[in-house]
């Protein structure tokens, strides 16, 4: 009889969840449908590419379209070169990137007719981040690479106290972890370095920031838009010679912190009408939501 | 007559309607496996078995070793029962034959409202609380350890293990504890030699039911093992990060893309789960069906 209430109450409360989430649902829907708009007015823009940008392109959709209800816009992913092979087939309005456009690939557009046109809508940095006792604060990328990889085991290698070092990440599906990967670990060299297997996967940003905020070991890396007042950030430099910086927005816009990147939207020709507006758009009053998704907007407010 | 006649109907109509809800849990429950084995399978073909059963989990980097995802599983989930059956029993134990009646009416509810925390809260919890204790406490590098998640996988799986185990000594009859006290024995006696061994199926189904619980669990072990994917061969590897299967699935499927070999993948390590657990509860199955036939009891 216990066992039977147990499992009533397991499934009551399941069923309030799904109660839950369809009242919620259904809550969403008159939001989307706008009353007086024509078929003929609905303005269709495809925009599809680089998975680090799809969370910051989806946030900008979503807003501009809540703010003009004509408009559709459809936000896909699927990698960097996914959008960049789109754009070359003509099938898409605004490619994103998170590299620049190779040469080969802005000839294949060309020889079909289209000129794309670059815009650098935010960018993208990684704060190295230890607790706040730590006496480290500045690093080499060398010397992160080796961290990370496992070469370096003790704070006391790079002029720290005498405790092991424990290595905090991202998931190794996040863009972020990729990007580490290949500018950090592996210096932007083509080698198949890899984290060490004694790193910690966290699952989220606030994984992070827990165990970082509590633990004196820990390093961890993270979007800098991310990084809370209550963590350490680390000076990072290209080599000894410096100059280690500080990220922060003006040392990421002017290019001179190391672990940072432009990121793009291509468009189909010099954009005009509809797809011209939604650029303008996000150059100036879409730059608001950068932050919220832990890049970093082209200029301080 | 016509009442009778009613009756049969109504019968009738509810025998079909409990017929046919039968059945389709079991329906249910076999589309689950040939869903699992449809999108799981491809990843045996798509893969090297040195690579699949290898020990570098790098998906991203076509690295497929699965080897220190099930181990990590079973260090957890082990240690997890080594902690929770000792307390559980006794705990049970306590329960049905020592504790006084206004204890028990106290106790048996909360035991059953422990089973309900989520584990999200509980995994919380571990991250914010307990895992800097472990940390300070026992001087590792970090808290994020196999040790942590088995800590709390252990408070997950001890009402289940109570309650069922309490329901096996319910079971026991009065005549065994009533002839034990007569015999001479005492009450501590009664209930280690003759009550606890008479509930003994019951007792190995809830340490499995257990078992199934902590082997399962997701989100609390995603937030405090710390999720590393290393090899845990060392004798320390109880104090160090571990990387389970099902926080592997439930931290890479949601970015995946779909039809991928890394999709297969995580499918793949679900039917591993699915072998690992079905054989745990093959192996309670038969302790008990041997019980059974031997003539034991209940």
């Amino acid at each position: 009889m216990r066992k039977l209430l147990f499992t009533c109450y397991r499934f009551v409360s399941t069923a309030f969840l799904i109660v839950g989430s369809v009242g919620a649902l259904a809550a969403c829907r008159p939001s989307q449908s706008a009353p007086d708009v024509t078929p003929e007015a609905n303005q269709a823009i495809e925009n599809k590419g680089s998975d680090t940008l799809v969370n910051l392109a989806l946030a900008w959709a979503e807003s501009y379209m809540a703010q003009r209800p004509q408009m559709r816009i459809s936000v896909t992913g699927g990698g960097s070169g996914t959008g960049i092979a789109a754009m070359i087939n003509g099938t898409v309005d605004i490619a994103n990137a998170s590299r620049a456009m190779k040469p080969e690939e802005i000839d294949a557009c060309e020889a079909n007719g289209i000129t794309p046109v670059e815009f650098t809508v935010a960018r993208d940095a990684i704060a190295v981040v230890v607790h706040p006792s730590n006496p480290v604060d500045q690093l080499t990328l060398a010397q992160l690479s080796a961290i990370y990889t496992g070469e370096i085991t003790n704070w006391s290698q790079v002029g720290g106290e005498d405790r092991p070092i424990v290595l905090l990440s991202r998931e190794s599906n996040s863009g972020t972890y990729v990007y580490f990967l290949e500018n950090v670990v592996r210096m932007g060299e083509d080698s198949d370095l890899l984290f060490s297997p004694d790193t910690l996967l966290m699952p989220s940003s606030e994984g992070i920031s827990a165990e970082i905020r509590q633990n004196p070991n820990a390093i961890g890396y993270d979007g800098l838009g991310y990084v809370t007042a209550d963590q350490k950030m680390v000076a990072v430099a290209l080599d000894e010679a410096g100059p280690f910086v500080l990220p922060s927005i003006d040392t990421v816009n002017d290019g001179s912190y190391p672990i940072s990147r432009p990121l793009y939207m291509y468009t189909a020709g010099e954009p005009s009408g509809e797809v011209r507006a939604y650029m303008d758009w996000i150059l100036g009053e879409g730059q608001r939501l950068v932050p919220e998704l832990g890049f970093v907007p082209l200029r301080t407010e | 007559m016509k009442n009778k006649n009613h009756l049969r109907w109504s019968e009738f109509l509810i025998q079909t309607l409990i017929r046919v809800l039968g059945f389709s849990s079991i329906g249910f429950v076999l589309l689950i496996f040939l869903f699992l084995l449809r999108e799981g399978i491809p990843v045996f073909f798509q893969v090297s078995p040195t690579n699949l059963f290898g020990t570098r989990w790098y998906p991203t980097f076509d690295l497929f070793g699965t080897l220190p995802l099930i181990l990590g599983s079973v260090l957890v989930t082990v240690t997890a029962i080594v902690i929770a059956v000792p307390l559980g029993v006794t705990t049970a134990v306590f329960v049905r034959e020592v504790a006084p009646n206004w204890a028990r009416e106290v106790l048996k509810p909360m035991i059953e409202v422990l089973a309900g925390i989520p584990s999200v809260v509980l995994g919380f919890f571990g991250m914010t609380l307990l895992a800097p204790f472990v940390r300070e406490t026992l001087g590792f590098p970090t808290g994020l350890t196999a040790f942590t998640g088995a800590l709390i996988l252990a408070y997950m799986a001890l009402p289940t293990i109570i309650s069922v185990a309490e329901d096996a000594l319910d079971a026991v009859p009065k005549s065994y504890r009533d002839a034990g006290l007569a015999m001479g024995a005492t009450q501590w006696q009664t209930i280690w030699r003759v009550v606890v061994p008479g509930a003994r199926s019951g007792i190995v189904t809830a340490v499995m039911l257990g078992m199934g619980r902590a082997i399962g669990e997701t989100m609390a072990v995603m937030m405090v093992t710390g999720n590393a994917a290393r090899m845990p061969l060392s004798l320390d590897s109880i104090f160090r990060p571990a990387r389970t299967m099902t926080a592997t699935i439930a931290a890479e499927m949601g970015e995946v893309a779909q039809g991928s070999v890394h999709y297969h993948a995580l499918f793949g390590i679900g039917i591993l789960l699915f072998l690992l657990t079905f054989i745990i509860n093959l192996a309670a199955a038969t302790t008990i069906f041997k019980k059974r036939r031997r003539g034991g009891l209940r």
